[in-house]
């Protein structure tokens, strides 16, 4: 018997990253079915990065058919930004971009200083960017081990004409049979990753080997000590006075807001590494580097509530 | 390679849940400091004397300020053998609700109960929604061990007291662990406090039961889900049918037939973004491509010629209803989902009303409330392709969706094709025929005289019905013994027996007897055919079932006898040996032949006999050649 014809034994378990992967393509493709204009938020974060993934398996070898979203602060890293170009150019995307600065520029968002945080203001700029592209469904990369808000969402999430999210009052979702109807101006959000974990999103993004920005691995850096978070020094957050700041091999565990968004010292310059460290992590990824989320127990709840993503 | 175990927890808001939950995240490092400090500040802030983990799951700014659980949150956490999703339902209000929805994807359901309350009427809810969910694996953790001395007789006599409830419930694969959350024993380590517990540890048993034969491996079913054309140059002609697989295993060059057409092809390829692959099985998300063109979109089902689903209209199912503001009402269409279908949809009546804590069913009710169950005959625009709930938890379940509010107001399981005759018949049909393929039958070569001759003897089948309590079992053990004293092989197949091993996974649903009778049919007849004398003593209380027996006996030329054990309900309820009827009369026991349910006597019996024992044994002799 040569080695061709051998008989391979044939397993039909699936493993948890398949599995994964597997329940994350039915929500995509369940969404694509049911609803007239989907769009997929982008930030070019490890989660956006996975979703728009697992898009693309859904529906190959066509395209997606969808656009992608980004909300755009305006505060960005720039190695973010020419990321994203690049995945939207290399999959040929639709690439929709729901501008703050835009909003700050018509006068629809005022802002105290050029450099406070715009995060909250995304919210805006999101509801506004669905109302004008007529969106019924938008995929959003939140899942529920980054938040306890998070942790009670639905995978279908209703939202009425203002955008807003009521947690005690979600529709039931049981089995695979998700329910999506709406009104005209309502729309529904929905979260195809909600299962995944940090952990998880590691795991499979080094088993594809798909490509991220190159902030998520360790490179040097001059950064400083802001209360507890290891802050960036370039235009966004200039050096507060009387701080001094350092050169140090940081990477960042998120992509959010540059004004607060915070890195965290690491060696892991591969995917391999960063596992390593994420395992034995003992600080979630939102509060090891996100200002947003540590003003209060509820900050997530009350900025989903809104309409936050 | 590690798989993924979803669990649902439920419990009562004292007995531990929280802190079990919060275990399991600790000791397996799911828990983050800053996680941690934040649950301690708010715990401080609130004046608990202790960190309560409970905020580790309680999500929402209502529920951590009221100390309130009110919706599933769900939990992650990984051993290096397994990924673990926890759907966690509050125990106390909008129970029903909440626990349906995490029972109905839950592979396991774990529940709590306090060594020093015993099994409460919420322990007794729990284990029946999970049954009904067909969730196929439940443990029960009896927790607080600490608080009884590590008792052994405690844990014993809660082991028994459960056991004897969960009989009558549809669980296939029952588990007990006690524990001491807070103390940790038994949770992720063994005991050294409780040295007679033999047992795996809580995380060990979650790590090592076995999933993987749960799902539906036999019944080829797909529902289309999309379907995929490229209109690039290089992928002109491709035309492929997205989904995720139901049920059973698809591969290459299988013959499939599409619903609702009909039409039949063959699959082409099986593509996976990855590749194509040889074959696809539960819960895989695929493409598959077919040999013809044929005319198949979102909502039609791929499956194969000689294994189809039901198609029809209208069905039976159970039904929780979920909607605080609305009530069932047979006089306004719903919208149903099933499968990747979208169907205008009546409750065309509604059977009874299920009381989950006595099991008693109300068929007075004229409606359901939110967290109500009871049983409804659907009717349905056009027809959808299902199999009932118990065979395939996709294919069997469905939605209801109020048009006026979008509001998901029911979920469904269905047991069955509705009371049309036409259809009745063709399920019956259908059910006899091997549901596996690529079985053909291998006859013998020796013929049943050769056998009889070497034996010197022949076999038949006596076949025992009655009503429960009716003396059947005495009797069929007095024939076997006789038979077998006197040199002639016999053996008696006694239906409760049989209930603890062969037909362990049935119930007493109208559907589940017929299988019970259809399986101890099967095996009597082996009996026989092989030169015993095979006495079986079953209720069996549909004459249908009873005379399917006969049939199949008949068709292979084998001796049958039913012998009609014709003994009163009044005299079975006086004797009542197993406590059946004062169970049954107290409404625990809703389904009673006799009681709660029908007893179709024997026509034309071979025999009818009284429980007078010595002259039944003779006269049943008397049949034997």
């Amino acid at each position: 018997m040569d080695e061709t014809t051998k008989v391979r034994p044939t397993s039909v378990e699936l493993g948890d990253l398949d599995t994964l992967e597997a329940e994350s393509m039915f929500i995509i493709r369940e969404v694509a079915a049911e609803f007239e204009h989907p769009v997929m938020l982008f930030s070019g974060g490890k989660d956006s990065v996975l979703m728009l993934q697992l898009a693309r398996k859904a529906f190959a070898p066509a395209p997606v058919p969808f656009p992608i979203m980004h909300v755009d602060t305006g505060h960005n890293f720039p190695e973010v930004i020419d990321f994203r170009d690049k995945v939207v150019a290399e999959y040929g995307l639709r690439l929709e971009v729901a501008s703050v600065q835009d909003l700050i520029d018509r006068g629809i968002i005022k802002v105290g200083h050029e450099l406070e945080s715009r995060n909250r203001h995304q919210t805006r700029a999101l509801l506004d960017a669905i109302k004008d592209g007529g969106f019924d469904a938008v995929f959003g990369g939140g899942r529920r081990d980054e938040d306890k808000a998070r942790a009670k969402e639905r995978v279908l999430s209703f939202r009425d004409k203002f955008g807003q999210w009521d947690p005690k009052n979600q529709r039931p979702e049981l089995w695979r049979l998700y329910n999506g109807r709406h009104r005209k101006g309502e729309h529904i959000r929905v979260f195809p990753i909600s299962d995944w974990t940090e952990l998880d999103v590691w795991r499979y993004l080094s088993r594809e080997q798909i490509e991220l920005p190159s902030i998520y691995f360790a490179h040097d850096r001059e950064v400083v000590d802001n209360e507890g978070l290891l802050m960036a020094v370039n235009e966004y957050f200039p050096l507060p006075e009387g701080a001094e700041s350092h050169v140090e091999m940081v990477r960042y565990r998120t992509v959010g807001d540059a004004t607060l968004t915070g890195a965290v010292p690491s060696r892991a310059t591969d995917y391999e590494s960063v596992i390593e460290e994420t395992s034995v992590s003992r600080i979630t990824e939102r509060g090891a580097t996100r200002g947003d989320d540590r003003f209060s127990e509820a900050a997530m709840e009350d900025r989903k509530r809104e309409g936050y993503f | 390679m590690a798989e993924m175990l979803r669990i649902a927890t439920a419990g009562s808001v004292d007995d531990g849940k929280s802190t079990l939950i919060g275990r399991l995240l600790h000791d397996t490092k799911a828990i983050f400091e800053d996680q941690l400090e934040a649950i301690e500040r708010t715990s401080e802030k609130r004046g608990d004397e202790q960190t309560d983990l409970a905020l580790l799951t309680d999500g929402l700014r209502a529920e951590r300020e009221q100390g309130i659980t009110i919706d599933v949150a769900y939990r992650y956490f990984a051993t290096p053998k397994r990924k673990f999703v926890i759907a966690d339902t509050p125990g106390h209000i909008q129970y029903t609700r909440n626990m349906v929805t995490g029972a109905s994807t839950a592979n396991l359901a774990l529940l709590l109960i306090d060594a020093r309350k015993g099994v409460l009427e919420q322990t007794r809810r729990h284990a029946l929604l999970s049954s009904m969910l067909g969730v196929p694996h439940l443990v029960l953790c009896v927790n607080k061990m600490d608080l009884v001395d590590y008792s052994r007789q405690v844990y014993d006599e809660i082991r028994e007291e459960f056991t004897q409830f969960a009989a009558k419930l549809d669980i296939t694969d029952l588990s007990f662990v006690p524990i001491s959350a807070l103390a940790g024993d038994n949770v992720v380590e063994g005991s050294a406090n409780m040295p007679w517990f033999h047992g795996q540890p809580l995380l060990g048993h979650l790590e090592d039961v076995h999933i993987a034969s749960d799902r539906n491996l036999v019944d080829n079913r797909f529902p289309v889900q999309y379907v995929i054309r490229p209109q690039s140059a290089e992928n002109r002609d491709y035309r492929g049918f997205a989904g995720s697989v139901a049920g059973g295993i698809f591969k290459q060059g299988d013959e499939v037939m599409v619903m609702p057409s009909r039409k039949a092809s063959k699959i082409a390829a099986i593509d996976t973004p990855d590749g194509p692959v040889e074959q696809a099985y539960p819960p895989m998300a695929v493409t598959l491509r077919l040999e013809d063109e044929v005319d198949i979109s979102r909502g039609d089902m791929i499956c194969r010629p000689q294994n189809q689903p039901t198609v029809n209209r209208r069905f039976d199912a159970r039904i929780c209803w979920f909607d605080e503001t609305s009530h069932l009402r047979t006089d306004i269409p719903y919208q149903l989902k099933h499968t990747t279908r979208w169907v205008a949809a009546e409750i065309e009546k509604l059977h009874y009303q299920l009381d989950v804590d006595t099991l008693h069913a109300d068929r007075e009710a004229t409606t359901l409330e939110v967290n109500d169950i009871g049983r409804v005959t659907i009717e349905t625009a056009s027809p959808l392709f299902f199999d009932t709930y118990r065979l395939n938890r996709t294919t069997g379940s469905f939605i209801l969706v109020d048009p006026g509010t979008d509001l998901t107001v029911a979920a469904g399981m269905i047991i069955g094709a509705g009371g049309d005759p036409v259809t009745e018949e063709a399920t019956a049909v259908t059910t006899t025929k091997p549901v596996a393929e690529n079985i053909t039958f291998h006859p013998s070569k020796l013929t049943r005289e050769a056998r009889a001759a070497a034996l010197g003897a022949t076999g038949a089948t006596i076949w025992m019905t009655g009503l429960s309590g009716s003396g059947k079992s005495t009797i069929a053990t007095a024939i076997e013994h006789t038979l077998v004293s006197a040199g002639r092989p016999a053996f008696m197949l006694d239906g409760d027996n049989l209930r603890h091993g062969l037909n362990s996974n049935l119930g007493f649903s109208e559907e589940d007897r017929n299988e019970n009778v259809r399986r101890v049919g099967e095996v009597a007849k082996i009996l026989a055919e092989s030169g015993t004398v095979a006495i079986a003593s079953l209720v069996s209380p549909y004459r249908a079932e009873r005379d399917r027996v006969r049939a199949i006996h008949e068709e292979a030329g084998i001796p049958f006898f039913e012998v009609f054990v014709d003994t009163s309900l009044e005299e079975c309820e006086r004797r009542d040996p197993k406590g059946l009827y004062a169970k049954a009369r107290a409404g625990e026991i809703t389904d009673l032949t006799g009681v709660g349910a029908p007893y179709e006597a024997p026509t034309t019996p071979d025999l009818v006999t009284a429980p007078d024992l010595e002259e039944a044994v003779r006269q049943v002799l008397g049949l034997l050649p």
